[in-house]
């Protein structure tokens, strides 16, 4: 039943990716996965159960969470409008969409941090009205935020750009109000997409470290999240917590990734039965 | 109908209005502050912090890193996309799924895998020590979790572009009997040219730029195992802002450069593309 391959050259191209496949990723992951065996599972529990720790998940997965529905809306917004509108500048504007992916996170939280600290540009500003966003939750919001710009905006740009114009047209000779067209005609059509690069943003911002820890204080209870907690473990040496709590992490990451794979399957369906 | 033309031109200039502010505020304000506060000292100030010794052996290990990075997750890319793409065989799916695996998990877990495999605790650690190479808090794993964190980043540029190729021009090149190198170096090649650069582009900022993993890995010593933006962390936490954001000015720089070479490359593969 064996196919015959006509191109030349499989063996060398996938012996050569199972190789580094295998070193960079399966075995070193592989290795956490045998060092959380090495705990019971009553001390697994207990080590993730923690206030501290519980308490860190919270603030990780409530940040992301408001973050990436944030971002969902301004990303429809700024796609919409880069779509949709002709404006001077429109492509530097378009073009610096990815910043954030390619500004080091480092930098950019050491940036957000001084702008919205109370003496800051920004947070002088809000600092009158009591409103304090470094060293506390709205800042690694304001953080994650800036981390999750690209990814609704660049899921839904290339949506809208291919979206056949015949409906709306349909719709307007109908009758229908602007307003109308975009809830029942486009929005529809975007939503799926929309799902998928909050989820894209979402899993990225339940990880990012870089540009929270500069702005969030790391306050335990508070303002710590997950992967600090992480970090604060392996200084102390404790890796049997920094392991379990990671791989809770780790669990969370992979059922968002794999809700994001299914829902864009689905989507991927139902472009190509159109066709 | 008037009211209606007017109130979607009042529409799209509020739209405007708000992804500029947004975009303005959240994007650009925070390279505008990094460049301000690096020349507040003057030009010797800055100059200063820059050719500071640190700053350049930082810099250095930082090359080093990214280069290891870019040249190893090119000829990964370049493999592991012409085998994905052109062959057909069982688990291709999986493999795909674990090659994305590094940009989902926290840099932080991307450390700790590390650490676990490599670190006091491991069994390859006597072993390791006996033949005298240090990877944990040295420079072998700075490198190790930048390849780690950048690894699938050539390879996911590529995909897409060899998948909508198809391979029908290889398979019709083999026929004839051309064997794999060239069929890779005629055919193959100028299809992919520039997502290969534009992948390349990408790898060579985020290894640069990254933080959570590195530090992790790091032993923080200053002028052996810190990269450029571990140092920025350290001026930044001893409160020493003009030399931090002096620092962060070639970063920030650097980033732009990266923008520009984005928009260019995007609109030439595109031009290639259509014609």
């Amino acid at each position: 039943m064996k196919q015959k391959r006509v191109i030349p050259g499989f063996g060398l191209s996938i012996g050569v990716t199972l190789t580094m496949v295998s070193f960079i990723v399966l075995i070193p992951l592989a290795c956490l996965l045998m060092n959380v065996t090495k705990l019971s599972i009553g001390e697994f529990i207990e080590i993730i159960t923690r206030k501290r720790v519980l308490a860190s998940f919270y603030v990780s997965l409530m940040t992301a969470f408001v973050a990436s529905l944030i971002n969902a809306v301004m990303g429809m917004i700024i796609a919409w409008v880069l779509v949709r509108y002709e404006f001077p500048g429109k492509k530097i504007i378009d073009g610096m969409i990815e910043l954030p992916f390619a500004l080091p996170t480092a930098v950019a939280g050491m940036a957000l941090t001084y702008l919205t600290a109370d003496e800051g540009w920004v947070g002088s500003l809000f600092a009158r009205f009591g409103i304090h966003i470094a060293y506390t939750r709205i800042g690694i919001i304001v953080a994650l935020v800036f981390v999750g710009i690209p990814f609704v905006v660049r899921a839904v740009q290339p949506v809208l750009e291919k979206l056949d114009p015949s409906y709306e047209e349909a719709a307007g000779v109908l009758g229908a109000k602007r307003s109308r067209i975009f809830w029942k005609v486009i929005f529809p059509e975007v939503l799926p997409t929309l799902f998928t690069g909050f989820g894209l943003a979402f899993g990225r911002c339940l990880g990012e470290y870089g540009s929270v820890v500069f702005i969030a204080g790391n306050k335990p209870y508070e303002t710590e999240i997950a992967p600090l907690v992480v970090m604060s473990k392996l200084q102390e040496f404790d890796y049997e917590s920094a392991t379990a709590i990671s791989l809770v992490m780790l669990v969370v990451a992979f059922v968002v990734l794999f809700i994001n794979n299914m829902v864009q399957a689905r989507n991927a369906k139902i472009l190509n039965g159109g066709n | 109908m008037k009211k209606e033309e007017r109130n979607a031109a009042i529409t799209k200039w509020v739209l405007i209005g708000i992804t500029i502010l947004f975009l303005g505020i959240m994007l650009l304000l925070p390279l505008i502050v990094v460049l301000v506060q690096a020349f507040r000292g003057g030009i010797a100030a800055y100059m200063s912090a820059v050719a500071d010794e640190y700053t350049i052996r930082a810099l250095l290990l930082t090359l080093e890193a990214t280069l290891c990075a870019v040249i190893l997750n090119t000829i990964f890319g370049l493999f592991a996309s012409f085998a994905v793409t052109k062959f057909d065989f069982k688990w291709k799916k999986i493999l795909t799924t674990l090659i994305d695996v590094p940009v989902t998990v926290s840099p932080i877990i991307a450390g700790l895998i590390f650490i676990l495999l490599f670190g006091r605790r491991s069994i390859l650690y006597e072993w390791l020590k006996a033949i005298h190479i240090k990877v944990v808090f040295a420079v072998p794993g700075i490198i190790l979790a930048t390849i780690f964190v950048t690894f699938p980043f050539i390879s996911r540029e590529l995909i897409p572009i060899m998948e909508a190729q198809g391979k029908d021009e290889e398979e019709a090149a083999a026929l004839m009997g051309a064997n794999g190198w060239t069929i890779f170096r005629r055919i193959t090649f100028p299809h992919i040219k520039w997502a290969l650069l534009y992948g390349i582009v990408l790898c060579t900022a985020r290894a640069m730029g990254e933080f959570g993993a590195v530090s992790v890995l790091s032993g923080h010593l200053r002028g052996r195992t810190n990269t450029l933006p571990l140092h920025i962390e350290i001026l930044f936490n001893e409160f020493q802002y003009i030399p931090a954001f002096a620092v962060s000015s070639i970063l920030v720089v650097l980033a732009i450069f990266i923008l520009v070479v984005r928009s260019v490359l995007e609109s030439r593969g595109k031009k290639e593309y259509e014609s």
